[in-house]
């Protein structure tokens, strides 16, 4: 006779789950449970999560957010020949989505994926190479749990962006995806994310970008939704490769997006940026921003330029580090965050970190938070720019670095004008 | 057009008073000089004019066409036709010259109650005031006054004027940090809206501005009031002469110390 324990947090997280069984990543699977088992779930007290409450993601249910109905703006990208990709909280949308079919590109299902396949040999092991120095438990118990996602392997220049299309229509969806995309030697791959996914979304994406091939991604994580979000990026990135990743955030209750870059390569350029807007009079905002990159190669560029709009009680976090190798000579990194209070309700809160091994670099980090400059304002409105206008002007060239980080100038331009509306919609 | 009378003003975060009580009238179509020390009031009329804050008005009014300035935000004021062409205009990166202009245009137009300037009509008239103003192309697609030499910020004030066709113009400084050569440019595009229908208050320290564009009426201004007015004689009297014996005149010889 034995009473039974009050369960672990991992235990309530995970009796709530039914895992995936069987197949090509059962192995990885299964390793990342003893890790997630090792490691714990988070709690207030973690350093990594000082500024940012896990609670809401560690607990064993979602708590419910309404979907928002969007009838007034069309689709994001909207206008964009790309292969549409469709989850509908979480769940794969085989009508919704485009033929998966591009030349050069072999994409296929995780929950349906063969018992030997490529992506066997990585699926989750980027994933457990980010896991240093830092844990990162909703990344583990993902990679245990995910129940679907896309893998992609390019083997040469994508003539379309691939666009994963994320809709939230239950109120309890608590979707956990997982993708795996691998670029080949010199192949080229636009990836686009869109929408909310769910009530509460866990999603991790690993990268893998091998020797002078080029990954963009851009992503947009719905707008004035309630719901909460967790995501991972990890990524390894190759010699003369490239990895460019902008992410546009508009409202949501709680978003916590960690990116996490590994240079293995020389002459390798890794750049993620990302433009956060927060009216907290929406019901509650907090963005966090976490990003670690390590310079493990010589002459590696390494850019992280992070933007956030703050009003109404709004709290945006940034936690960003370059760590530089014994004998990645020559790297030029650079972090800046900085945020933009529109009032004296809203709080930034930044922890910027260099860590450097190696002599011959250079390295450097900023970050500000402040009001709109008066001045500017004034010089706006002495030409007869309305108040509302000139502040949304002040907001555009605030973010402008951030955006300036997508080279498609197409795709550029859209994420503008969500960011213009947004402002519209958030006025005063 | 422009009637200024005893006019008060105090900085708003100490008991500082900068104007005390300045009287000026501008008639349509006349160009005004102002000149004066370091500190006597000069740019703080103009900021007090446009609206800027920080500035604490305690007596005294200002209008334009009869409507009072001083009641109104800086947008209203710049609708209503007021103009301050500054002394460092302000660089805003991310946003295109272009797109600011035509935003400060359309917005005018709008609360004037006109129908906003289409993206083609808006085109063919800034190209056309840009190349009299030697604008090129690229420095209309820069964001605006990012990377601006001194000379080519000032030309991009007037280029600015001429596109929103105020009544009332304030120059404050222009000439300061120009060359020989962009001061002639700068005042030729000043000259070229000259007409009846619009006014002009230039503030600056020297008379050399004064050659280029030629006032009607010249004021001496010191310890935060106009102490003498005259024709453009006076600004070749102060050129030789300096302010000290104007000054003196008006018991402030202190003033210059």
């Amino acid at each position: 006779m034995s009473t039974a324990a009050k369960p672990t947090p991992v235990e309530a997280r995970l009796a709530t789950l039914d895992l995936p069984r069987g197949g090509a990543f059962a192995p990885a699977r299964a390793e990342a449970l003893a890790r997630l088992g090792a490691m714990g779930l988070p709690g207030r007290r973690d350093e990594y999560w000082r500024w940012t409450d896990p609670a809401s993601l560690n607990a064993p249910a979602a708590i419910p957010a309404k979907p928002l109905e969007i009838n007034d703006e069309a689709p994001v990208f909207d206008t964009v020949d790309r292969v549409k990709l469709v989850f509908v909280d979480g769940v794969f949308d085989a009508a919704a989505s485009d033929a998966p079919e591009l030349a050069g590109v072999e994409i296929s299902r995780l929950a349906e994926a063969a018992d030997l396949h490529w992506a066997a040999g990585l699926y989750g092991a980027l994933e457990t190479a980010g896991q240093k120095p830092v844990a990162r438990p909703f990344a583990a118990l993902n990679t245990a749990a995910a129940t679907d996602g896309v893998l992609i392997r390019v083997t040469g220049r994508a003539a379309r962006p691939i666009n994963l299309i994320y809709v939230h229509n239950s109120e309890v969806s608590d979707p956990i995806l997982h993708h795996v995309i691998k670029l080949e030697e010199g192949a080229e791959l636009t990836l686009l994310e869109t929408g909310p996914a769910g009530a509460r979304f866990n999603k991790v994406m690993e990268v893998d970008v091998a020797k002078a091939a080029r990954f963009h991604h851009i992503r947009v994580q719905g707008r004035d939704h309630e719901r909460r979000a967790i995501t991972h990026i990890f990524a390894r990135v190759g010699e003369a490769a490239l990895f460019k990743s902008f992410t546009l955030t508009a409202n949501g209750m709680l978003t916590r997006n960690e990116c996490v870059i590994d240079i293995v390569g020389n002459d390798a350029m890794a750049h993620v940026a990302g433009a956060a807007l927060g009216d907290g009079a929406t019901g509650a905002f907090l963005h966090d921003d976490t990003v670690f990159v390590t310079h493990g190669a010589e002459r590696g560029e390494s850019r992280q330029v992070f933007k956030k709009v703050l009003k109404h009680g709004a709290v945006g976090t940034f936690q960003g580090k370059i760590l530089v190798k014994p004998g990645a000579q020559k790297t030029d990194g650079y972090q800046i965050s900085q945020s933009l209070l529109l009032d004296d309700d809203s709080q930034f809160l930044a922890k910027p970190e260099l860590e450097i091994y190696a002599d011959d670099v250079k390295c450097s980090h900023g970050s500000t938070t402040g009001a709109i400059d008066e001045t500017a304002l004034f010089y706006l409105r002495s030409r007869g720019v309305p108040m509302e206008e000139a502040v949304a002007l002040m907001v555009i060239s605030f973010v402008a670095d951030a955006l300036g980080e997508i080279e498609d100038e197409g795709l550029r331009d859209e994420i503008q004008s969500r960011l213009e509306a947004w402002l519209a919609r958030h006025r005063g | 057009m422009l009637e200024i009378k005893n006019l008060h003003v105090k900085l708003e975060e100490e008991d500082k008073i900068i104007l005390k009580g300045v009287d000026l009238t501008i008639e349509a179509g006349t160009v005004h000089a102002i000149m004066g020390p370091n500190g006597s009031g000069k740019s703080t009329l103009s900021y007090v004019l446009s609206g800027r804050d920080g500035y604490e008005v305690t007596e005294g009014s200002a209008t334009l066409e009869g409507a009072e300035l001083l009641e109104m935000e800086p947008e209203e004021r710049a609708a209503a036709g007021l103009f301050l062409a500054f002394q460092y205009p302000v660089e805003i990166p991310g946003v295109g010259n272009m797109t600011f202009l035509r935003t400060a245009v359309n917005a005018q137009r709008t609360s004037r109650g006109q129908d906003e300037l289409s993206a083609g009509e808006f085109l063919k008239i800034v190209r056309q005031k840009a190349a009299a103003l030697k604008i090129d192309a690229d420095m209309l697609k820069r964001p605006v006054n990012v990377g601006f030499s001194g000379g080519e910020k000032k030309r991009n004030e007037i280029l600015q004027m001429a596109m929103l066709e105020p009544k009332m113009c304030i120059l404050d400084e222009t000439d300061s940090g120009l060359d020989v050569d962009a001061m002639r440019l700068v005042a030729e595009g000043v000259n070229a809206l000259r007409d009846a229908g619009r006014s002009f208050l230039v503030i600056t320290h020297y008379q050399r501005l004064l050659d280029h564009i030629k006032p009607d009426v010249v004021h001496i201004m010191a310890d935060g009031r106009i102490l003498k007015s005259g024709g453009p004689e006076l600004a070749l009297e102060v050129e030789q002469n300096g302010y000290e014996a104007i000054l003196a005149e008006h018991g402030l010889s202190g003033v210059l110390a």
